[in-house]
């Protein structure tokens, strides 16, 4: 049912219906409100779940780790700083194949401390072997939830989700959302029905000791299994939209990019902007499109290609960047996607910190694009540098 | 679209203001959009919040630059912030004073004078102005109903403070209404 809330609250009903039995997590600013209904909802009966209260981030996700090993559904929720000390159970989930799905209000890395949005956190952990979805808006920050079990459940994936939106900017907004109803959630997402799991009376080991012997397959295997997520994406993002009207089957969203001479490319709540930006700019004869990347891991690249193969220039919008490299991740793998093209690929750092981006933003952007000015950070306050 | 930036101080309830008034423009049909400007939360101090209003899906996520309508909780805050920066001609300003303004708005802006403190006083014996405001929004601006602005009070607080504060807003919206 349509009703009108903030996106936390969202997020925190869809997790509830995807029924998880055990929560630990941290509250940490933009994320809490998540994890405060989650406790409530367990003290008020409303999820029968074991609500496992730690004192740290670390403890969180290795309670998760556990949990989830024992066979439960488990989740958890964080940001920035939080999820940065939680690192390495952040690999060990991962390479021991466990489904946990993860709420990650996007925020900054200090220092300098910053409590606003951008993507430098779960960016930073892309080489894990997480599966990381991006919401562009509420609707989407929900929905993903119930996809996100349903495909780190899958017996061809066995991995652990990401699922991103972005702090503040989408966490602490009112907008209307459809929250899925008990029956319909338990439809799409039956019980976790774990192929392996921890139990004493037949005993297995996950997370062993790997010699050189083993470690380097126990990569490749996670790596193949972030391969076959394409396709339970596919699959069941299709079985979404199927029973709910809204479908999650693409890896990227393609706006007016058709018949686009410049593409943006771009993840997140500002591809709402983007998208305005671009009906102005198609009014004044532009013909500027946005490809939009829902799953950056797995990364489509093949998909990406695909889509950008006719246009004449590319501008790629980050809200992270490597330091040291050219430029922000979602620029370094669209040029890999389209290594051997001639196609001009610029990239713009921005909103870093949570600094506002506009439609003029956007639009300038595009100029400077067509101008060939680029792999820069901009809006840039020159009198601070 | 038609967009609304709140004014205030840390505590004076602006971002209630701004969720409550897309949850009752929400039941009267439209699409609304609520959103804190992301300070560092501090009792005093100034801080914002938006409301947008449209009849389809808002994608839009920057701050509000260019309001159709502005509410300021507080006067004071005219001479340390330029609160009505940006507003459109034919728009709308809501202060709460009890002077005479000592200031002026943009040309072909309406500005409309309240003394919510003191309304909020009496109906609540405390001066929180937030939903005394949204009860003179609802009168000037018409992106809401009344009953709607009800509804979402009577949903966000208990019983008698729910009472307590649709008095406030009622007083205030019919001031607003009475006078136009």
């Amino acid at each position: 049912m349509m009703e009108i809330t903030e996106g936390s609250h969202a997020v925190a009903e869809a997790v509830r219906l995807c029924r998880p039995q055990v929560v630990s997590a941290y509250p940490i600013t933009p994320q809490t409100h998540i994890v405060e209904a989650l406790a409530d909802f367990v003290a008020n009966g409303k999820l029968d779940a074991e609500y496992i209260t730690v004192e740290n981030e670390l403890s969180a996700l290795s309670a998760c780790v556990g949990a989830s090993a024992a066979g439960s559904r488990a989740y958890s929720a964080t940001t920035s700083q939080g999820l940065m000390l939680m690192a390495e159970v952040v690999f060990n989930a991962a390479g021991m194949r466990l489904p946990i799905v993860m709420s990650i209000a996007n925020r900054a890395m200090g220092a300098p401390l910053s409590i606003w949005n951008d993507m430098q956190d779960s960016i930073s952990l892309r080489d894990a072997g997480w599966l990381h979805f991006y919401a562009e808006d509420n609707q989407e920050a929900t929905d993903l939830h119930f996809l996100a079990f349903k495909v780190a459940e899958d017996p061809s994936v066995q991995l652990p989700v990401f699922v991103c939106f972005d702090g503040f900017i989408l966490s602490h907004t009112y907008e209307p959302v459809d929250i899925l109803t008990q029956e319909q959630a338990d439809t799409f997402l039956p019980a976790f029905a774990p192929a392996e799991k921890l139990d004493a009376k037949d005993p297995i080991s996950f997370g062993m000791y790997a010699t050189p012997e083993y470690y380097l397959e126990f990569r490749y295997e996670t790596n193949e299994a972030q391969k076959r997520a394409k396709d339970a994406i596919v699959k069941y993002g299709k079985e979404f939209g199927a029973l709910f009207g809204r479908d999650y089957s693409a890896m990227i969203e393609e706006y007016r990019l058709d018949d686009a001479d410049t593409a943006i490319v771009a993840m997140g709540s500002m591809c709402g902007t983007i998208k305005d930006a671009i009906d102005e700019m198609r009014e004044e004869g532009k013909k500027v499109g946005l490809l939009r990347i829902r799953v950056f891991r797995p990364f489509p690249i093949e998909e990406v290609a695909k889509a950008l193969a006719h246009v004449k220039r590319i501008a790629v919008l980050d809200k992270n960047v490597s330091l040291g490299s050219r430029g922000g991740a979602t620029a370094i793998e669209v040029r890999d996607a389209l290594y051997g093209s001639t196609i001009p690929v610029k990239g713009y750092i921005l909103g870093l910190g949570g600094r506002d981006i506009r439609k003029k933003d956007i639009k300038e952007i595009v100029s400077l694009c067509e101008k060939g000015i680029g792999d820069q950070f901009y809006g840039l306050r020159k009198e601070l540098i | 679209m038609k967009e609304l930036r709140i004014h205030g101080r840390g505590g004076q309830g602006s971002v209630t203001a701004a969720e409550l008034i897309a949850v009752a423009a929400f039941e009267g049909g439209a699409y609304a959009q609520a959103f804190p400007a992301f300070g560092v939360e501090r009792r005093g101090a100034p801080v914002q919040a938006f409301v947008r209003f449209d009849n389809k899906k808002i994608r839009k996520r920057s701050q509000v630059y260019e309001p159709d309508y502005i509410i300021v909780q507080d006067s004071t805050l005219i001479k340390d912030v330029n609160v009505f920066l940006g507003v459109k001609p034919g728009g709308i300003v809501i202060v709460n004073t009890e002077k005479k303004p000592d200031f002026k708005v943009p040309e072909g802006v309406r500005l409309i004078t309240i003394d919510a403190t003191s309304i909020a006083l009496k109906a609540l014996g405390l001066p929180i102005t937030n939903t005394t405001l949204m009860g003179a929004f609802a009168a000037a601006s018409g992106e809401i109903q009344f009953g709607a602005l009800e509804n979402a009070l009577k949903h966000r607080f208990p019983g008698e403070l729910a009472v307590k504060n649709i008095a406030a807003a009622k007083t205030a919206y019919d001031s607003v209404k009475g006078a136009a």
